[in-house]
């Protein structure tokens, strides 16, 4: 559906794109995250063609969007970051615009812009003018226009920033129940966000693809820091003492106050495996009741904290 | 090919009333209506002659101020909201959107030139004036408008502040127009001077209100507007966007 090999975009000095390589199949949904700055907008900008790649080439439905801009562009729908709209037009008035100008027949106007603004929730603002909407809504009234010709592909720059939490869940259920049928790619950098509504994540990081895979692929780079929570009814020292028969473990870190009669602490494993087991026996050995024993897997946040710094 | 067509005139159409949804267009016409009419009719009753020469005489001037308000935002403002990038990803050339830009802002300009009938009513009122004279002065100052407005959308595409963009327009076809003037000429002849006053608004519009529409004077505004128009497209290029 979406296929990009080796692309480069400079600004002057600054390598905002370097070498991107991947492939997005069609019904995908796919996140592009990274912090900020990290060439997010400008891919995306590469992809609808609205800049051109120094190097490198996307291919849209096997069109390559460099060649021909225009049939690409035909196969695309694009929220831009911050949802720009035409503030003095009233809503539907724009949609029926940008319906207009992506060659929709006269005779299946007015249908198609009946069916986004149910989709899209814009019964109850169809009347205003945009620039009296709220946030949200200017984010909806942006998505209806970018599947207005029916896109089998659907852009969307940071769809959810600057909106309150209800706007943000509105938004994100929206994209699920648009991701059912055709393939989205959206940008974050919120990790919550991909994880609730992205099968597959990119992250790119100062302009270089860092990693790329489902979820749980990505979280399964964090591995080398399986880390286990334990909580033993003992006092410190003599959890310390015992501590130096658990071999292939060390202590990362005290997590409540030495004083107290419950002390909870975090386990690492020295090689990175998994082997809840052995702290199991060794308590039992040790003559301490486990109170606690919880398996620490790294967030998305973590993995995405690690593979984006140093 | 119909598509272009009607791209054109989808985006013109919108880009035309977009102006009058803001009081802004309302603003511009008035205030040129009140200038022209006042500054028309201060010595037309005193100079007892019925003709529009003095209008179309002090246009070039009034529109230097005008013409870079009606230009200043058109592109300025699509940068500032991000609008543009709405613009150029859909399925158009950049070509056709350029062009309805510059039609839509046209069309203000004749707009307003329309309401300056009166001037010309009064004129026929009281005396016996001149049709061929003015009809050629309306068509002199339409080109002009055109020009002006094709160095300002230009001027427009290349800033994000629209102040800024008023302000270089002005400035610029303030330069352009007194080329042709003898304070820049300095009352010298020769080919190169020639040359100097020929790229100058002011001598083709002359002749133009004179009454005298000159194949070659067209042929100048043409160019000028189609050189400008490229230029505007250059600004806007794929390659050159930030």
């Amino acid at each position: 559906m979406i296929k990009v090999s080796h692309i480069n975009k400079s600004f002057g000095k600054i390598h905002a794109v370097n070498d991107i390589s991947f492939e997005i199949a069609k019904g995908e949904v796919v996140g592009l995250l990274g912090p900020n700055g990290a060439g997010k907008t400008t891919t995306m900008r590469l992809i609808t063609g609205y800049l051109s790649a120094d190097s490198g080439e996307i291919k849209i439905e096997g069109i390559p969007v460099d060649e021909d801009h225009i049939e690409a562009r035909k196969k695309i729908g694009y929220l831009p970051e911050n949802a720009p709209l035409y503030h003095e037009m009233e809503t539907v008035e724009f949609i029926k615009y940008i319906g207009k100008l992506r060659s929709i027949e006269q005779q299946f106007l007015s249908s198609r812009i009946d069916e986004v603004i149910e989709t899209c929730g814009l019964a109850n603002v169809a009347g205003r003018m945009i620039g009296e909407l709220s946030k949200g809504y200017r984010q909806r009234v942006g998505l209806a226009a970018a599947m207005i010709h029916k896109p089998q592909i659907l852009i969307l720059d940071e769809p959810t920033s600057g909106l309150d939490p209800n706007q943000i869940f509105e938004i994100r259920e929206l994209i699920k129940n648009i991701g059912r049928e055709r393939t989205v790619m959206l940008s974050t950098h919120i990790m919550q966000e991909a994880e609730a509504t992205c099968g597959r994540v990119l992250i790119i990081n100062s302009g270089e693809l860092a990693a790329q895979g489902t979820i749980s692929e990505i979280l399964k780079r964090g591995k080398s820091k399986i880390e286990y929570t334990v909580s033993i009814r003992a006092k410190r020292e003599d959890i310390e003492n015992a501590l130096q028969n658990l071999i292939g473990f060390h202590l990362s870190s005290w997590i409540n106050d030495s004083s107290e009669a419950r002390q909870r602490f975090a386990l690492a494993t020295d090689d990175g495996s998994e082997r809840s087991e052995e702290i199991f026996s060794w308590a039992v050995k040790q003559g301490f009741t486990l109170s606690e024993l919880t398996h620490n897997t790294l967030s998305l946040e973590e993995v995405f904290r690690e593979l984006t710094q140093g | 090919m119909k598509n272009t067509i009607s791209n054109t005139f989808g985006i013109t159409k919108k880009e035309y009333l977009s102006y009058f949804s803001s009081p802004i267009a309302y603003i511009y016409i008035t205030t040129f209506l009140v200038a022209v009419n006042w500054i028309f009719f201060r010595s037309f009753f005193l100079v007892g002659q019925a003709d529009m020469r003095q209008f179309f005489g002090i246009a070039p001037w009034i529109f230097l101020f005008f013409i870079p308000a009606v230009s200043m935002g058109k592109w300025s403002e699509e940068k500032k909201q991000g609008t543009l990038e709405i613009l150029f990803t859909l399925p158009i050339v950049d070509r056709t959107i350029v062009i309805a830009k510059f039609l839509a802002s046209l069309a203000l300009v004749i707009t307003a030139i329309l309401l300056t009938f009166p001037i010309a009513a009064t004129v026929s009122i009281v005396g016996d004036p001149d049709w061929g004279q003015i009809v050629a002065g309306y068509f002199g100052m339409t080109m002009l408008g055109a020009a002006y407005l094709s160095v300002g959308l230009a001027i427009s595409a290349s800033t994000k502040n629209q102040i800024v963009a008023f302000i270089l327009t002005v400035a610029a076809n303030f330069l352009i127009l007194v080329l042709g003037t003898p304070l820049i000429l300095g009352g010298r002849g020769g080919l190169v001077m020639s040359a100097i006053s020929y790229l100058s608004f002011i001598p083709h519009y002359d002749s133009i209100a004179r009454g005298v529409i000159d194949i070659s004077d067209i042929v100048y505004y043409c160019s000028v507007i189609a050189f400008f128009l490229f230029i505007n497209l250059k600004i806007l290029d794929r390659k050159a966007r930030t």
